[in-house]
Order: structure tokens, then C-alpha cells, then sequence
């Protein structure tokens, strides 16, 4: 890659626009995301934030308009001019750079810590055992979990649990992190250390989106805040301009909420 | 009440300290008559059984390690593992036809289903014996077209291959409900997660659907199988000689019904009992992740995790 191509966006929506069946959830997204970005989006619930996100990935498909990562349309290839919905498995294949970390964890419950966390490094990606497994641990000791690779995943608080599945997701060295309200689920005095583990990933230069209801979090660890609301974006900018100082009615109107 | 403190129930908030560890489970008389009762009236009933000359006991004994039962046994044996077998593999893939998005997959699996659920096993039995009656030949061909390749039907269908398709359709339909239901009952986001991470539709149930699954679909399972085995009995209709025919082609020489039917009776007790014991240790195996104790309380050093993940 040469510098012209790694300034080109990492992420880059057109227009989008999903339905679920009558109900319009998205009704225009235009977003671009550059390398090593950190992008936070707020809106009240129902929004569509969840929606975008797994728009993304594909694990919803658009209706309209254009959503490409890292050069590659989602979903689709061009064949003799013509735009070709993929199958599965190709879907499959341009998801393997992209991690996703839900709100619920979706740990697999029925293997260890460990073996959660090499599952695709192995699976997929074809790395040997033994390099997942160093791989795995240095994760793991990064999340703060090293004593609990061994466990299984309901024997972890759920602020473990969500780690975990961070180190899960880093493992298979994404070049896209997807956080869908990562800290919704657990306990306020879990959500800290989920925070603190994703705040670090943010320095380290990692390209995240993440949907979230933590302000400070957004505050302090988001190169650029975007805000929705019904299918839209209306505000979008530096966090310390849309939170610090929304311009958009429905903005201040979802941040007063916080103050 | 206030000169008996250590007895008495305390009112709220200042209840003395009483040691669990120092507890025992109260005396029940009553409890103690009852087992002392069942007790009795069980031994009563093995004595009498096993002192009423019509058993013919001795008649049992010697018969029960007779070459001609224990092959009949290992018939019903064999004939339980294979068409066990097929008929798992063969429901598994119904299952997923019926589950699929795909209208033709979804239509041939509940066809299937809605037939061979539909109908007596002992008539599928019968018609597959007789198939021959119906089509002479067995052909492979193009539709309408021309024939590739083509078999006499007595040649293929003996009172085994009868046997093993009929057990093994039948089988099949059971199976394809039991693992739908164990497929639906895994959480959503877990296919969905498998998903986001770029597995396959195949590994995915393979490696985290399937797993999941089966602590839903052994139990029933275990139900199924043990059916089988005595459903194998059905295949003496058709000449098969499983158990149940060779202790039946024994009386008909002897005359012994009860005794030969004790041997058959003795032995079915035999194989379910040994089938309980390794489905509650399959059981075990698929509940391990619940178990709240154990890998987490142990210390675990670097090499014990690879050692782990490399199961
Ligand atoms: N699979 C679906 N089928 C039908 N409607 C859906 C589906 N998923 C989401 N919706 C609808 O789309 C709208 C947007 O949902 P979405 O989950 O994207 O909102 P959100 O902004 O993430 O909200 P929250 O903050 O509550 O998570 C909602 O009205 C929801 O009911
Ligand atoms: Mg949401």
C-alpha cells in the first residue's frame, strides 16, 4: 500500500438505506471513516445505530445505496460490469478482517475462554494452534484476564465476559472494530473496565465504531461523534463540538439528558 | 419461651449463632415403615417368581449364552447401530433442509417427515421386503430418459437391506424433529456472532450450533435409541433373525414360550441399562461449560491452557 491508497477512507457508506419490511430504519447514511479512526455514535433508542452497524458487516443487507470496507464492496462484486450479490461464503470471506463485539458478549458457551478466543484465528484464518494460543494469551493478558483462560464463559462476571470478547474479536487482527453498545449489559461497576480496555484500543490505533450511551467515553476517546436520529444523521463532528456544543435541537435535546 | 433461648425461634435480629455444621436430618418414622413396607413386598415378589416352576429358570439359564440367541442379539445389535446411525446422519440433513431459506429443501424434508412419521413402522417393514411386488427392477436413470444402470430388486433387497432401510427411514424423520428442535433451541446471536466472524454456514453449526445443541438433542435421543433396539424386534416379521426371532424359532422346536421369552426379556433390560449409563455420561460431557466449579477455581498456567485448547 502506498500513502495516496492509506488515506483513502476505511469505511465508506452512500446513501444507505434499509428497510424492515414497511418500516424505514435507515433513510440516507453518508459516512466515511479513515484509518485509525474512532468514531462514536449516539442517538435515542431505535434510531437505527444498531442497524448501521450491522449494515456494515452485512449481517443486514442494504436496500439502496453503497457500503465498501477497505476498497471492497460488501455484499456484492462486479462481474463482467454487472453488480453480483455474493453468496454466503463469499459474505463470509470479506467479514474475516471486520470484529464485532455485541452487546449480549455471545461468548460460545460451550468452550473455554481459550478456545473462544482461537476459535476463528484457527477456523479461518488458518493460523497454526500454538501461534493462536501465544497470540490468545498475550490478549488475554492485555485485557487484564490471563488466570481465566481455562474458564468457561459462564463462569465469568459479565465485565470479564465482555473482555473476553474484545480479545475474541482482536484476535483475528482486525482492521475494523464494530462495538454495539459494548457496556449495555452489565453492571455500572463493570462498565469501567470495558471502557478502560477500549479506550486503550483507541490510543493503540485501532479503526473503531462504536455505539455507545457512555458520554465520557465518547468525550475522551472519539476522534469524531456521530449523531442520529430517525434513519439520519443530523449532527457529526469533533466531540468536543457536537457534545461540547450541539447545533441540532434533537442533539441538545439527547445530551441534556446526561448533564 | 424466654427460659428455653437456644430452642425457641428467636423474633427478628438477634437470632443466636447456631452452627450449620453442627445440623442432622430429623428421624422420620414414618418414611422408614414405608421403605421397610416396599422392601418386603419386593423380596415377596422376587421369591415368588423365582420359585414358580412355569418360569422355567432353569430352562433360562441354559438357554440364555445359546450360539443362536447370541447371534439373534448381535443381529438386533448391529441392526440398532447402523440404522441408528444412518438415521441420525440422514435426520441431521433433513433438519437442516427443513430449517433452510431454500422452499424446494424445506418442502422434500417435510414431505419426508410428514410420511415416514405418518405411517406404521411395521408396514414400511413389510413394503420394503416387498418391494419386488411392486417394481421388478431398480434403475438409475434420466427422468423420462435412459436408463444408466439397473438391478434385479431380489438381488438387492434382502430381509437385511429391508431391514436397514426401513429402521433407518423411519428413524431418519424421528431424528430430523429432535435435531430441529436442538438447532432452535441455541440462542440466535450465536449463529450471529459465528456470522461476524466469517465462518462458513457449515462450520458454523459444525463447530458452535451443533455443540450447543446437543445437550437438547441427547436426551430424547437416548429415548430413540432405546425404541430402536426394541423396534429391531419388529424385523422378525420379515424373516431378519434378530433376537426376539431366534428365541421364537427356539420355542417353536421347544415349546419353552415363557422361558425363551424371559432370555429376550433379560437381555433388552440388559443393553437399555447399559445405554442409560453412557447417555448420562454423554450427558455430562455436553453440560461441562455449566458446571460453575472446577477449571475456573484451578490455577492455570500457560502450558495448561494449550494443553486445553488443543482438545
Ligand atoms: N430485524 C428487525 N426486524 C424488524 N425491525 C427491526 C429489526 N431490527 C431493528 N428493527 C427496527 O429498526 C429500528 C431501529 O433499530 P436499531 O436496533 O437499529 O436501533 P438502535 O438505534 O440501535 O436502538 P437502541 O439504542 O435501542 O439499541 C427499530 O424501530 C427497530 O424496531
Ligand atoms: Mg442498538
Amino acid at each position: 500500500m502506498n500513502a495516496v491508497q492509506s488515506m483513502n477512507p476505511l469505511v465508506q457508506a452512500r446513501d444507505v438505506h434499509k428497510s424492515f419490511d414497511e418500516l424505514e430504519v435507515l433513510k440516507g447514511i453518508d459516512l466515511d471513516i479513515m484509518p485509525g479512526e474512532v468514531v462514536v455514535i449516539l442517538g435515542p433508542s431505535g434510531s437505527g445505530k444498531s442497524t448501521l452497524l450491522r449494515c456494515i458487516n452485512h449481517l443486514e443487507a442494504i436496500n439502496k445505496g453503497f457500503i465498501a470496507v477497505d476498497g471492497q464492496q460488501i455484499g456484492y462484486r462486479l462481474r463482467n460490469g454487472q453488480l453480483e450479490k455474493l453468496s454466503a461464503n463469499g459474505i463470509a470471506r470479506q467479514r474475516r478482517n471486520i470484529g464485532m463485539v455485541f452487546q449480549q458478549f455471545n461468548l460460545y458457551p460451550h468452550m473455554t475462554v481459550l478456545q473462544n478466543i482461537i476459535e476463528a484465528p484457527v477456523g479461518i484464518h488458518g493460523e497454526s494452534r500454538q501461534e493462536a494460543t501465544q497470540n490468545a494469551l498475550k490478549l488475554l493478558e492485555r485485557v487484564g484476564l490471563s488466570e481465566k483462560a481455562a474458564s468457561y464463559p459462564r463462569q465469568l462476571s459479565g465485565g470479564q465476559q465482555q473482555r473476553v470478547a474484545i480479545a475474541r474479536a482482536l484476535a483475528i487482527k482486525p482492521k475494523l472494530m464494530l462495538f454495539d453498545e459494548p457496556t449495555s449489559a452489565l453492571d455500572p461497576e463493570l462498565v469501567g473496565e470495558v471502557l478502560a480496555t477500549m479506550r486503550d484500543l483507541a490510543k493503540q490505533g485501532l479503526t473503531m465504531i462504536v455505539v455507545t450511551h457512555e458520554i465520557g467515553f465518547a468525550r475522551e476517546a472519539a476522534d469524531r461523534v456521530v449523531f442520529m436520529d430517525g434513519g439520519k444523521i443530523v449532527e457529526m463532528g469533533a466531540p468536543e463540538d457536537v457534545i461540547g456544543n450541539p447545533q441540532h435541537p434533537r442533539t441538545k435535546a439527547f445530551l441534556s439528558r446526561f448533564l | 419461651m424466654s427460659g428455653l433461648p437456644l430452642t425457641s425461634a428467636s423474633p427478628a435480629g438477634d437470632a443466636p449463632f447456631r452452627d450449620v455444621a453442627t445440623a442432622h436430618a430429623p428421624f422420620r418414622l414414618g418414611r422408614l415403615i414405608l421403605w421397610v413396607a416396599i422392601v418386603l413386598v419386593a423380596v415377596d415378589f422376587a421369591w415368588i417368581v423365582a420359585h414358580n416352576e412355569n418360569f422355567g429358570w432353569p430352562v433360562v439359564a441354559a438357554y440364555f449364552f445359546n450360539p443362536t440367541v447370541i447371534s439373534g442379539l448381535y443381529v438386533s445389535l448391529g441392526l440398532t447401530v447402523v440404522a441408528m446411525a444412518l438415521g441420525t446422519v440422514l435426520g441431521l440433513g433433513l433438519a437442516i433442509a427443513r430449517m433452510s431459506k431454500d422452499r424446494l429443501a424445506t418442502s422434500f424434508a417435510a414431505l419426508f417427515i410428514w410420511f415416514f412419521r405418518g405411517t406404521p413402522l411395521l408396514v414400511q417393514l413389510i413394503f420394503w421386503y416387498n418391494l419386488s411386488t411392486l417394481f421388478p427392477q431398480l434403475s438409475i436413470a434420466i427422468p423420462f430418459g435412459p436408463t444408466l444402470a439397473s438391478w434385479d430388486t431380489n438381488s438387492v433387497i434382502t430381509p437385511m437391506t429391508a431391514a436397514i432401510v426401513g429402521l433407518a427411514l423411519n428413524e431418519a424423520a424421528y431424528m430430523a424433529e429432535i435435531i430441529r428442535g436442538g438447532l432452535l433451541s441455541v440462542d440466535r446471536g450465536q449463529t450471529e456472532t459465528a456470522e461476524a466472524f466469517g465462518m462458513t454456514r457449515a462450520r458454523a453449526l459444525w463447530r458452535i450450533i451443533i455443540p450447543q445443541a446437543m445437550r437438547s438433542i441427547v436426551p430424547p435421543t437416548g429415548n430413540q435409541l432405546i425404541s430402536m433396539i426394541k423396534a429391531t424386534s419388529l424385523v422378525s416379521v420379515i424373516a431378519m433373525a434378530d433376537l426376539l426371532y431366534s428365541v421364537q424359532s427356539i420355542y417353536n422346536r421347544t415349546f419353552e414360550i415363557v422361558p425363551m421369552l424371559l432370555v429376550a426379556v433379560i437381555w433388552y433390560l440388559l443393553i437399555t441399562s447399559i445405554l442409560n449409563v453412557g447417555q448420562s455420561y454423554i450427558e455430562a460431557y455436553y453440560g461441562r461449560s455449566d458446571r460453575r466449579t472446577g477449571a475456573a477455581e484451578k490455577p492455570v498456567l500457560a502450558g495448561a491452557a494449550v494443553q486445553e485448547a488443543s482438545h
